[in-house]
């Protein structure tokens, strides 16, 4: 099979042209006569590089640093408005939080909570992406206008919805379970027990998330250039062989990004828990990390403890995904 | 490779030096000393469920005011109380789009006064010939360390709400005690299941404190240096929360349905009749009073744990307050005068049913309306509060005391670990300060 794997770039390079034309013949590189045409070869791409520094660095890295130096003081109401003094108190937020008993099962509820959510939300916009590419015309259309609606309601409204269909009393859920004979649902409460609770939100996340990652995967899917697949057909590949071999590493990059996306968005979820447990559920037992830091730190005025949250969450994220970009590249995909 | 070496070494150099040379913004005291006696006072006032009778009064007041003061314009915004926190942030961190009069809820008042936020105004009221008449109990409400920072507006009392059709049917009497009323609760829950009870919930922390203060409980006490340290673990407030969390149990108001309700949720149940009880404020009169249970309950006052008694009840209302940022001091002050005079309490009670705050006022008003009779009489008996400590707004947004009704309701832990763990958080938020 190695051979017929080695082959098909050069079957397919041999009936078509490869994209973007022939290679052009490099003008010879190296050093030229003057100095100063080198600098300016080395240089002037860094120079393109300045408007995207300046915007970064204004959106993303003055902020950042800002949250991390809030994190490092004693910043509540009181000292922002200038009424009390600025303590620096070094990294005694961070030994508070990580002291807390809570902060950890909130960080344990986030990290199950969150990689639920990109399983299941993986799961479903691949297999419907893959149903798309099999279905006729319109009803593809549907499908879309469908999910694109879902991916269109904001959050708050699509949350406060799913709130309403599995409404004790009145809900549509209850209701239609009660009328069906399933007597034990009538008045039932989804959102009294943990898990219940994080199962109704998670699944109005993926409701509302999927769609991305449907749209993105069918566009990889399409993208596959059909020749190659052809060729593999032609050379007596079968179509698991095909989907594994062909496919899958064109469409990784694709994946990379929609995984990526998809735990960074689903680590910071807020608004969904927010307002469908009512703030964090009973007694807190559905905070996860961004609830956690809203309602222990800014709505109660303690900005130092709530940035510290937001340093480790930043921190967290970029763990998961750098770990994430390196176990691609080992497998030898540039991104 | 060198030079990628050498650029994160600027760049660590670079955020070190940065992170040691620079702090935090803090906006540098915002007390003005202007005080400019015409152009435009800015005022926010907290919007209602029914928003008309309000603002009727007040446009009167207002129109009062701009005939009695020329070249003086009164705007009036009304803000949301669920997002008042962060509008009085924002206020208090750029006085410039702060206003110069504002509503606050009385539990908010530490926390403003502490973010150097509202004007002291103990004079205002010692000079005010109607200051003297003003509620001594609801006044401290206002004070911290002796000096007043607001005036009182109206004030909100909660009391027992009870159904006088299921009551008689089941040949019930309004409870006298506590435990006369989980008795009752019990006994309507056993006669009529497709009701609760008593509609109370595990999120309803005013309807539940007066359990705590009634079995002699306290939330947290101070010492002489003004220290405060969290007291829900004593024997006492054990007693309110067990007898509390016993209400929410499947034989009276079920912890599946009621451990989520706040008070609102409560009052709602109640006036869709699904609740035989509920405790509710003078201010839910008006709601109860249109729904269809309007012509078919009665009002009594909370009962304490001895017979006969009644249970201190949170001492809830707003106050009337003057930024600390104003311009126009002066004219703000005769302003909350004027709004929170004896003229216009009295009116805001004919239009909304809030009780004034002044004495007189409210023996006026109890006689011209028997029904705020039960609320006068709580209030009569004696109200508690909450800590008065710029730290109850860290334990609010905490939801410390939700959460521990909630963890017993549920059964997560027993009451000696929940308020073990309450006390720990209110300590916690006590010591950050």
């Amino acid at each position: 099979m190695t051979a017929t794997h080695a082959a098909l770039p050069g079957a397919g390079g041999a009936t078509l042209p490869a994209p973007g034309g022939a290679p052009r013949p490099h003008p010879p590189l190296g050093r030229r006569g003057r100095r100063g045409t080198t600098w300016a070869r080395r240089w002037e791409p860094r120079f393109y590089l300045i408007p995207a520094v300046v915007v970064l660095g204004g959106l993303l890295a003055y902020p950042l640093y800002q949250l991390v130096v809030v994190s490092l003081y004693d910043y509540r109401q009181a000292n922002v408005s200038g009424s009390a003094p600025l303590r620096f108190i070094g990294l005694q937020n961070y030994a508070r939080l990580l002291g807390d008993d809570a902060f950890w099962t909130v960080l344990g509820n986030t990290v199950v909570f969150a990689g639920a959510c990109v399983v299941a939300t993986l799961a479903v916009g691949g297999a419907l992406a893959l149903l798309a590419t099999r279905l006729r015309p319109w009803s593809r259309t549907t499908l879309f206008l469908a999910s694109l609606g879902a991916w269109a309601t904001p959050a708050m409204t699509g949350s406060a919805v799913w709130l309403f269909l599995f409404d004790p009393t009145l809900g549509f859920v209850n209701q239609t379970l009660t009328a069906v004979g399933l007597e034990g649902f009538a008045g039932h409460s989804w959102t009294y027990d943990k898990w219940s609770a994080f199962a109704l939100v998670g699944a109005e996340i993926v409701w509302c998330s999927f769609p991305f990652v449907m749209v993105t995967v069918y566009a990889g899917i399409i993208g596959v250039p059909t020749e190659i697949q052809e060729a593999a057909r032609l050379d007596g590949a079968s179509t698991w062989r095909i989907a594994v071999s062909i496919v899958a590493p064109i469409l990784r990059p694709v994946l990379a990004i929609v995984t990526i996306q998809s735990i960074i968005w689903d680590f910071k979820v807020f608004t969904q828990i927010y307002v469908m447990t009512g703030g964090g559920g009973i007694a807190g037992q559905n905070l996860v990390l961004n609830v956690y830091s809203y309602q222990q730190a800014f709505a109660a005025s303690q900005y130092g403890l709530g940035s510290a949250v937001g340093v480790i969450t930043t921190l967290l994220l970029m763990v998961v995904t750098l770990a994430y970009l390196r176990a691609l590249r080992r497998q030898g995909e540039e991104l | 490779m060198r030079s990628r070496t050498a650029a994160v070494a600027l760049a660590a150099t670079i955020t070190l030096a940065a992170t040691a040379a620079c702090a935090p913004a803090q906006s540098g005291g915002s007390a003005a000393t202007d005080d400019v006696q015409d152009g435009t006072l800015r005022v926010w006032l907290f919007s209602e469920v029914t928003q008309d009778p309000k603002e009727q009064v007040v446009d009167e007041a207002v129109a009062e005011f701009e005939s009695a003061h020329d070249g003086v314009e009164v705007e009036i915004e009304y803000i949301p109380v669920d997002a008042r926190s962060e509008r009085f942030t924002g206020a208090f961190n750029d006085p410039s789009s702060a206003p110069d009069v504002a509503e606050i809820g009385n539990t908010d008042l530490a926390g403003f006064v502490d973010a150097g936020g509202l004007l002291d105004v103990t004079d205002a009221i010692a000079d005010w010939d109607e200051g003297a008449d003003i509620d001594p109990a609801v006044l401290d409400t206002t004070e911290i360390d002796g000096a007043s920072y607001a005036v009182p507006w109206y004030i909100g009392v909660r009391a027992l709400y009870y159904r006088t059709d299921v009551f008689d049917e089941l040949g019930l009497e309004p409870p006298a005690s506590l435990a006369e009323l989980e008795e009752t609760a019990r006994a309507v829950r056993a006669a009529r299941p497709e009701l609760v009870g008593i509609a109370t919930g595990g999120a309803a922390q005013f309807a539940f404190l007066p359990y705590i203060w009634a079995h002699g409980g306290q939330i947290a006490e101070q010492d002489a240096d003004g220290a405060w340290t969290g007291t829900l673990d004593s024997a006492e407030a054990r007693e309110g929360v067990a007898a509390y969390a016993r209400l929410l149990g499947d034989d009276i108001c079920p912890a599946q349905t009621c451990a989520e309700w706040g008070g609102n949720a409560s009052v709602q149940e109640f006036v869709a009749g699904n609740a035989a009880m509920t405790i509710g404020g003078d201010f839910n009169r008006r709601a109860v009073d249109e729904s269809a249970v309007g012509d078919r309950y009665a009002v009594v006052p909370l009962p304490g744990v001895e017979e006969g008694s009644i249970a201190p009840a949170f001492g809830g209302g707003n106050h009337l307050a003057v930024l600390s940022s104003t311009e126009r001091r002066t004219l703000a002050t005769e302003f909350v005068q004027l709004l929170a005079g004896k003229k216009y309490q009295q009116q805001m009670f004919d239009a909304m049913g809030n009780i004034p705050v002044f004495t007189d006022v409210q023996a006026d008003v109890a006689e011209q309306v028997p029904a705020i009779e039960p609320f006068v009489e709580t209030l009569a008996a004696g109200t508690a509060f909450v800590p008065v400590t710029p730290a109850w707004s860290t334990v609010d947004a905490q939801g410390v005391l939700p959460t521990m009704v909630q963890t017993v309701a549920t059964g997560a832990a027993d009451v000696e670990t929940a308020t073990a763990d309450a006390t720990a958080a209110l300590d916690a938020a006590f010591g950050a300060q």
